[in-house]
């Protein structure tokens, strides 16, 4: 497995780019993630949805369904690609350190 | 000179159907060559390593990519499947291995023009290994790097005015039999139906926003060369209302031995003269056909469509004028509770290309509404189906029970009762009831 290193912390991650553990998560992860996914600066919104992806996790062990992730924040799925280009999964969810997507993508 | 020896997989170049080992040795000689002088983006023996990981695979039994994989392109959740060798030290040529679905034409007609630029592309910027096609549709490229993917996209896009297909929880890419572009039996434009819904949807199609996968097919008639009802989440296959036509003096001909039944189909054999009252009018399903005086005569109230006589004697009989098609929900492969088929959820309804299908959009919209809300995380809408029950679907569909809908009456007497439908209601008191009924 790749480590990387970024602003003094240093990340375990996949071929994909995903964090290997959860605990690594900093704020500085976000920074480092960015700009490979398309991203100039990390806004409210953005914020938004990072913060409830990880409560989420946190509470539930799962990511969240796309439906549930629009209904909470607010934000059509338009919008949420918007934000994040590559999408709630790859984009998103990368940055908020959770596990990579599974199944048959 | 191969890269690897794969001395079981040569064992495949024998026999006479072509060999997809043959197929790759021979790409693989190409690129080391290189006659054209192409500028590879990924490793030029990518090809004889994939040879080397397979071999190894044959040799212990056992897969060699690592599990899942998360790449795309930015705008799409999906598109892309990726892909990653578990001893990339061994092949390098195979450490990035992803696969790239791209939308097919419907009936897969294609242009040599066409595949020559598609190739071009993919020579340059992949291994030169294909899948045509991937089960539910889509030209599937096989085998390339992540920084790949961006650059393929763009010239898929911008040189070939060509998009990407879908995956993940989404809708994935439409298919349909080759309909009216050269069958008889088509009875709607299945490839136009195909291709207009797929146009409409391409939102769902790149950006995962359901419960799990969707899939929409296309069957021109009930023969089901696209495999609509086992292979579609909603699957739609043509039919008419009206009578079968039917030329007596073909029948005549059929019976006369002029014309070969089922168009030839069973000429490798001797099956003896063609008897139409063995071969069709006993076989017919309903037994709604007769062969008297020389004559057809068939009841076509009670014709079920099922397409037997007409696949039999084709230039006699042809499907009727007034045609439309019929929606069927729920198919999947088992898991997670088992495989299902198609269940007729609309027996008919008119193909109409003047108002862009809006009777057929209303039904995939309202069907999305309902499964988008209630379908639970991976559960396919077959499974929702089951789970809340087909009265659910068929309400949220806004399409009226119909005696079609089942192959029989349930028989077991758990039957729920909505409570204005009962006389009273639910809310009863049990005083009253003791007035009358001593404990
Ligand atoms: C006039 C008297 C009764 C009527 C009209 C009646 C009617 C019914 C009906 C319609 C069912 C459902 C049948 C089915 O599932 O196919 C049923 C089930 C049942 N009844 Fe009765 N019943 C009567 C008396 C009784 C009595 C006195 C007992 C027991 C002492 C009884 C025990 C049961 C049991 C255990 C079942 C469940 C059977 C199962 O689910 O497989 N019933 N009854
Ligand atoms: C160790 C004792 C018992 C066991 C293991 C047992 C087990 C079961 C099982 C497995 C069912 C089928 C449930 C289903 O359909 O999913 C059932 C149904 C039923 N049992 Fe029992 N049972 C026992 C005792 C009794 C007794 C003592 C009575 C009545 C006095 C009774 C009345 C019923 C009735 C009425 C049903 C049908 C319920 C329905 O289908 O809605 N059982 N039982
Ligand atoms: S499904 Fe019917 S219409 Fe389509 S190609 Fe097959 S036979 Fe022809
Ligand atoms: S289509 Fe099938 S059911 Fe209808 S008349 Fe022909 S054989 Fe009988």
């Amino acid at each position: 497995m790749a480590v990387v290193e970024f602003q003094g912390a240093t990340f375990e991650v996949d071929e994909d780019g995903f964090l290997q553990k959860f605990e690594d998560w900093t704020p500085a992860w976000v920074d480092f993630v960015k700009e490979s996914e398309g991203i100039k600066e990390i806004t409210e919104d953005h914020q938004k949805v990072i913060d409830f992806l990880q409560d989420y996790y946190k509470k539930n062990g799962i990511a969240p369904m796309v439906r549930i992730l629009s209904k909470v924040t607010g934000f059509k799925l338009k919008q949420i690609y918007e934000l994040f280009p590559s999408g709630p999964g790859k984009g998103a969810c990368k940055m908020a350190g959770l596990p990579k997507p599974t199944g048959c993508v | 000179m191969a890269k690897h020896k794969t001395p079981l997989l040569d064992q495949l170049e024998s026999g006479p159907w072509p060999s997809f080992v043959s197929d790759i040795k021979q790409e693989a000689a190409a690129r080391a060559k290189n006659e054209k002088g192409v500028q590879y983006q990924v490793a030029v023996d990518c090809p004889d390593d994939l040879l080397g990981v397979l071999e190894m695979s044959f040799t212990d039994g056992e897969t060699h990519w690592k599990h899942g994989g998360i790449v795309g392109v930015f705008g799409y959740g999906g598109g892309v499947i990726g892909r990653y060798c578990d001893q990339p030290q061994m092949f390098p040529g195979v450490a990035h291995f992803h696969t790239v679905r791209v939308a097919q034409p419907n009936g897969k007609w294609y242009s040599t023009e066409f595949l020559r630029s598609l190739m071009d592309i993919w020579d340059l910027r992949g291994s030169g290994l294909t899948n045509l096609h991937g089960a539910t549709g889509d030209i599937v490229l096989l085998g390339t790097s992540t920084p790949q993917l961006e650059e393929i996209f763009w010239e898929l896009t911008h040189n070939l005015n060509v998009d990407l297909g879908g995956s993940g929880s989404n809708l994935r890419t439409p298919a349909s039999c080759m309909g009216m572009s050269r069958c008889q039996y088509a009875c709607y434009d299945a490839q136009e139906l195909c291709y207009n819904l797929t146009q409409e949807y391409q939102d769902e199609l790149h950006r995962p926003a359901f419960p799990y996968k969707f899939k929409f097919k296309f069957d021109g008639c009930p023969n089901g060369c696209v495999a609509a009802i086992a292979r579609s989440d909603l699957g739609f296959l043509g039919t008419f209302k009206d009578p079968i036509k039917i030329n007596q003096e073909a029948v005549a001909a059929y019976v006369g031995g002029e014309i070969a039944p089922n168009a030839g189909a069973h000429a490798g054999r001797d099956w003896g003269k063609f008897d139409i009252q063995k071969e069709v009018v006993d076989l017919c399903p309903s037994k709604c056909i007769s062969y008297e005086g020389g004559k057809l005569i068939m009841d076509h109230k009670e014709c079920v469509r099922c397409m037997h006589c007409i696949n039999t004697m084709p230039q006699a009989l042809r499907i009727g004028d007034d045609r439309g098609v019929s929606i069927f929900c729920g198919a999947k492969a088992p898991i997670l509770d088992g495989p299902q088929m198609g269940s007729l959820l609309v027996p008919f309804v008119e193909v109409n290309k003047d108002d862009d299908y809006q009777a057929i959009k209303d039904i995939v919209e309202a069907v999305w509404d309902w499964w988008m809300e209630e379908g639970k995380n991976r559960e396919r809408i077959g499974e929702t189906m089951k789970r809340l029950g087909f009265a659910a679907l068929a309400e949220a569909a806004g399409v009226p029970i119909d005696a079609r809908q089942v192959q029989e009456p349930r028989h077991n007497p758990y039957i729920f009762w909505k409570a204005e439908d009962v006389e009273g209601g639910w809310e009863r008191d049990l005083a009253e009831f003791r007035k009358r009924h001593q404990r």
